[in-house]
């Protein structure tokens, strides 16, 4: 089964494909090597006989069949050669040669093949012809035969085909094992990632892929599943933060709004003024849904459901409105509320959502700032950055706090008295993520300086 | 009015056209886009309320085929998607206003009144208003009461433009935010109460009797 799954992934499929394609090219190369090398051979023997041919009818045109006689006499006589030789009376009675008889095979003129039943060996058993020949007539009826035992090329041919034959054998053997190891190696790194995410299907969610040294394209995919299973864990936990405030801050009022209601009907004649109960409960209502509504404004802004185009927004004329809006809010209250802005600011995005944000920070602002006080909005761009800073002279927030007020319905132990849902900050950080930036609080010594930094369109 | 609820929940459908009767209108009510579309063809009505998401037709498609067989009975989008993406969408398909639900009941009829009255007799646009001894002159910007000129800022006098031509109506927090600011979010604290109050100032302060005047629950109300 093991076996069966290994042949059916990607990469043991590859290996296989690669595989093919090498054994099918070096059969090509083996094969063309052994086509020059044997044909090359058997070229040398061809022209070696032709050439001794040549020899031989020259001796007889200068010395008629005596010197040729003769001459084949001598070549026979070496035993060591290849050389076969033999020359017949025209009755084809055999007069000199290393031949007991004309073969059979050479009954007319030019190449001839044929089996050699002398010299020692009755063939070689192959069924392939063991020499090769010129048969020639003379004039008076003399014939002569010039050849080559070939069983010596023969054998060569042969090595060479089984040695051709080993080496596909081995490449293959070699390839097989090659192509297996290499996608053990694959199939094990794969393994670790597909091993990770079943842990964490499982509920493991701090489990991350391994990560290698060498820096390859798997070390590559586990940093980014890492990176990914990261951000994962963030949005988990902060939703596991996002539950526990709405249990807290929507279960607190559902409880008043529940009590409330359920009091009224146990009075004995009805409540003493029941629109009053009622409108109580409207706006116990109201408040909740504000909550919700903002909740939810954030979920969208942070997932990016359905991103518009980003439009340019004139940075500087936004806070601008926003002051004014806020204007009369903070004369009230008794604080000097001030805009400022060297010139053009533009960045891109949703021209809503920044006026929201920033009327989020300006809200915040005049609402902590105690009579007296002052806010400063400004707004200026610098080394490609639009910058959009709300300063307040109210009471600040404690550096180690300035991280977790941001999160949703975080609010500081002093402001619990005050109105507010502890959601207008992570809107605003949403909005600056959603655009390219950031939310920085820092010390306005005394007092905030909220920090919305924006790329510059 | 006329108006008709194009309306799947028959609840809140009901609720609605309760409370709408209650304040004095014609209510007619379909249960699905198909319904409503031929309710809204071969009717005349002042205004429409349409569901987004309806059985059989959806809202949006509903408002195009009415838009782009030339009737532009004005309407009113109710929706459950409440992102800024969703409303421009909801206005560009045909709407004339956007509310999301769950939506205040004073709301949907504020905004509806104002709708049929954006409607009312085609006249040319006029370049003063009156109510009661407040005049309003459009193209001078200026502003008197009984004859006495009164002092408003830029925005103040189109706070004050849009509660005159909604006389006698009521307009939320929302629409003024809205309308007068374009601004489509919730700004927290209740600075349009501020705005409003700086207003009075300005239109009610040494005159009598008093015009603006504020409707609990619901936003604010100019009185001529």
């Amino acid at each position: 089964m093991a076996r069966l799954r290994l042949f059916r992934t990607t990469t043991v499929r590859l290996a296989m494909l690669y595989l093919g394609l090498f054994l099918a090219s070096v059969l090509l190369v083996l094969w063309m090597v052994y086509w020059s090398t044997a044909g090359f051979v058997t070229g040398q023997a061809d022209e070696e006989i032709k050439s001794e041919v040549r020899t031989l009818l020259e001796r007889w045109q200068l010395g008629g069949v005596g010197a040729l006689a003769a001459a084949v006499a001598e070549r026979s006589a070496r035993g060591d050669a290849d050389g076969i030789y033999l020359l017949t009376l025209p009755t084809a009675t055999p007069l000199t040669g290393n031949l007991s008889s004309w073969p059979p095979e050479a009954s007319s003129d030019g190449w001839v093949t044929f089996d050699v039943r002398e010299r020692g060996v009755d063939g070689d058993g192959s069924g392939k012809a063991d020499a090769r020949a010129i048969a020639a007539t003379l004039p008076g009826g003399f014939r002569l035969l010039v050849g080559r035992d070939m069983r010596d090329v023969d054998a060569y041919a042969d090595r060479l085909e089984a040695v051709i034959g080993w080496s596909l054998a081995l490449t293959l053997a070699l390839g097989v094992l090659g192509g297996m190891f290499m996608s053990r190696a694959m199939l094990r790194r794969l393994e670790d990632v597909n091993r990770t995410a079943r842990a964490i299907g499982a509920g493991e969610l701090a489990q991350r892929v391994p990560v290698g040294s060498g820096g390859d394209e798997f070390d590559r995919l586990a940093t980014t599943i890492n990176t990914m299973l990261d951000r994962i864990q963030d949005l988990l936990s902060g939703m596991r933060h996002v539950s526990q405030g709405i249990a807290h801050d929507l279960r607190t009022p559902l409880t008043r709004l529940r009590a409330r209601l359920e009091l009224a009907l146990m009075e004995e004649q009805g409540p003493a003024d029941p629109r009053a109960v009622l409108e109580e409960a409207v706006e116990e209502v109201d408040r909740l849904l504000a909550t919700f509504r903002a909740l939810l404004s954030i979920a969208e802004v942070e997932s990016g459901a359905g991103q518009e185009p980003a439009i340019p927004v004139r940075l500087d004329e936004l806070a601008r409105r926003v002051a004014e809006l806020y204007e009369p809010a903070a004369e009230i209250q008794g604080v000097a509320l001030s805009v400022e802005a060297a010139g053009p600011v533009t960045v891109m995005g949703n021209e809503q959502l920044l006026a929201q944000a920033l009327a989020n920070l300006t809200d915040n602002a005049v609402k902590y700032t105690p009579a007296g006080g002052r806010v400063a909005i400004a707004v200026s761009a610098e080394s490609g950055r639009a910058l959009a800073i709300v300063a307040d002279s109210g009471p600040g927030i404690p550096t180690e706090e300035r991280e977790r007020v941001v999160k949703r319905f975080a609010r500081l132990e002093r402001d619990q008295a005050l109105p507010g849902s502890g959601l207008g900050l992570s809107l605003v950080e949403a909005v600056a993520h959603r655009h390219g930036g950031r939310l920085r609080l820092e010390d306005n010594a005394p007092g905030l300086r909220a920090v919305l930094d924006l790329p510059v369109a | 009015m006329k108006i008709l609820v194009i309306e799947d929940d028959i609840q809140a459908a009901a609720y609605m056209a309760k409370g709408l009767r209650e304040a004095g209108h014609v209510v007619d009510h379909a249960r699905d886009g198909t319904e409503g579309l031929f309710l809204a063809g071969s009717e005349h009505y002042d205004v429409l309320v349409v569901d987004r998401m309806l059985p059989g037709r959806d809202g949006l498609s509903l408002l195009g085929v009415l838009r782009a067989t030339g009737n532009d009975t004005p309407a009113l989008v109710l929706s459950a998607l409440g992102s800024v993406e969703d409303r421009v969408k909801g206005l560009r398909a045909g709407g004339d206003d956007y509310l999301t639900k769950p939506y205040a009941f004073s709301e949907l009829l504020a905004r509806l009144e104002n709708l049929g009255r954006r409607r009312a007799p085609g006249q040319q646009a006029p370049t003063r208003l009156a109510v009661g001894g407040l005049e309003l002159d459009l193209l001078a910007r200026t502003a008197s009461r009984d004859g006495r000129p009164i002092e408003l800022q830029p925005r103040e006098f189109q706070l004050l433009e849009f509660l005159m031509r909604n006389a006698g109506s009521v307009v939320t927090r929302t629409m003024l935010l809205e309308q007068v600011w374009n601004y489509h979010f919730d700004p927290q604290t209740n600075v349009i109460d501020v705005h409003i109050a700086r207003l009075r100032q300005k239109v009610d302060k040494g005159f009598d009797p008093p015009m603006i005047h504020t409707v609990r629950g619901a936003g604010y109300m100019l009185r001529g």
